[in-house]
């Protein structure tokens, strides 16, 4: 996956969608059109899951919760790299990826 | 509020479709006529725990659901064709971010004042009261209880309250007055609202609270059921933690009426019933509150209690559920009447099966198993 910048000042950016959130998605994988505001201010994972929501209304929640922390059992890792930090900045190789981690039975 | 009793007439001989909330998913069961009959269908949602599912008897094909799974946050999901599609809520039940709370789950609906078509309330863990003004899609916080400056003192901590988090339930709007309002909550004890959730206070006077020490404190009791009198919204009964109680307005004062059930047998339970039209009958489902807390049913052998006289006298009523080894646990939600005359009397188990009575709990039958751990059942007529 790769993210790019658009002629809207925007990155478009690849996202894997586990299997417990694709009922918004309808796909594993999907390109999320992420604003840039100026080029001083990369894209960040926060961002990249607000253009997610634009594009699918509802997932944002499932997955962070009203005091912008990431749920308990979900994971993000960039560039396979694992984080929580919404504000980490993308680069134009970030590669974002949703894990639905263990939750128990 | 003008202090009148409600009437309430029986609902002519229909199907009764039970909506079936468990921790795996929703199913519905519907019978024939005669309620002799009943078909399982679902299920939907698979995988989600699914809290609270409950019609709208205002417009007859509204469905809530209050749902999220291991993985994803709190949701609510919507039906107005009777649960043949759903729509997700588009901003559900959430704190306020300036105050540093997480709903983790929805766990109670209510459909509000038939007044006001469109109008919800939920009730979610931790304890916090939201409002819908647009039949579920989006919900607001009750500010006059999220932000009371007492709530806190009221509810304890987020991590204090039931193993699976503290909860508000049993959220009541007075079917004469919409502004007239009472919650219940794990812990925190029973209020009341008579300015549509602007202001509440305590409501606990007289009842026990044994898990604190010296006499019973105005708040931080454990109800775990409240409910309205069947068409007389001036009593209320309720299966605490502490026994059984009931309540009759204005008083300010819970009388015990628990302490009458067979010793061998105790006060506690989670679920309650009444009958929709006589307040003075209703129902409880004892689970074994010695020792270590089993909360089972008491000696393996599961039955109702009930009482025709306000709680004066209880009757077991067990014909036709087993007589050993059935250790049920039925929880605060997953009992439930439909408005049919007989009425009848309907509970699921944590174990996943439903039970159900059409003369009013005098006999019992199985009516579905092998279901998932049930939360919640509601009764439509």
């Amino acid at each position: 996956m790769t993210a790019r910048a658009s002629r809207e000042a925007a990155v478009v950016v690849r996202v894997k969608i586990p299997s417990p959130l694709r009922s918004y998605t309808g796909a594993a994988e999907v390109a999320v059109a992420v604003p840039v505001l100026a080029p001083e201010l990369p894209p960040t994972v926060g961002g990249v899951l607000a253009a997610l929501d634009g594009a699918y209304p509802g997932i944002r929640f499932r997955i962070i919760d009203e005091q912008r922390q990431l749920r308990p059992h979900i994971k993000l890792f960039v560039g396979g790299m694992l984080t929580r930090d919404l504000a980490m900045p993308l680069t134009s190789e970030s590669e974002v990826m949703i894990v639905a981690a263990l939750s128990g039975g | 509020m003008t202090r009148t009793k409600v009437a309430a007439r029986p609902a002519p001989a229909r199907r009764i479709r039970l909506l079936i909330a468990t921790r795996k998913g929703l199913w519905t069961l519907t019978s024939d006529v005669a309620r002799n009959g009943w078909k399982l269908a679902g299920p939907q949602f698979l995988g989600h725990i699914v809290h609270h599912a409950v019609p709208d008897p205002r417009d007859g094909r509204t469905w809530l659901a209050a749902a999220r799974t291991g993985h994803l946050g709190p949701t609510v999901f919507r039906s107005v064709d009777s649960g043949r599609t759903w729509k997700e809520a588009t901003r559900p039940p959430a704190f306020a971010e300036a105050g540093g709370r997480v709903v983790n789950h929805t766990f109670w609906l209510t459909p509000g004042h038939a007044s006001e078509p469109g109008v919800w309330y939920s009730g979610t863990s931790p304890q916090g009261l939201f409002r819908s003004a647009d039949a579920g899609a989006t919900w607001e916080e009750v500010a006059g209880f999220n932000a009371h400056p007492q709530r806190k003192a009221w509810c304890g901590g987020d991590q204090d309250g039931t193993p699976d988090g503290p909860k508000m339930h049993s959220i009541l709007i007075d079917p004469r007055d919409r502004a007239h309002m009472y919650i219940g909550m794990s812990g925190g004890g029973v209020f009341e609202s008579v300015d549509a959730g602007a202001d509440w206070r305590p409501l606990n006077k007289g009842v026990r609270a044994d898990f604190f020490p010296g006499p019973p404190p105005e708040y931080g009791h454990d109800p775990h059921c409240v409910r309205f009198a069947g068409a007389n919204p001036d009593r209320l009964y309720q299966q605490n933690h502490c026994g059984i109680y009931r309540i009759d307005r204005p008083s300010d004062t819970w009388q015990d009426i628990g302490a009458t059930m067979p010793k061998s047998v105790g006060d506690v339970g989670f679920p309650m019933a009444v009958h929709p039209r006589d307040p003075d009958s209703l129902w409880v489902l004892p689970m074994d509150g010695t020792s270590v807390w089993p909360r089972t049913a008491p000696g393996g052998r599961p039955a109702v209690y009930r009482s025709r006289d306000g709680g004066k006298t209880w009757k077991r009523q067990d014909q036709g559920l087993p007589r050993s080894q059935a250790w049920w646990t039925v929880k605060r939600q997953a009992m439930t009447t439909d408005t049919r005359d007989p009425m009848g009397l309907y509970f699921g188990t944590t174990s996943g099966e439903i039970w159900g009575s059409r003369d009013e709990g005098r006999s019992f039958r199985c009516l579905a198993r092998h279901l998932p751990h049930i939360f919640a059942l509601e009764a439509w007529c």
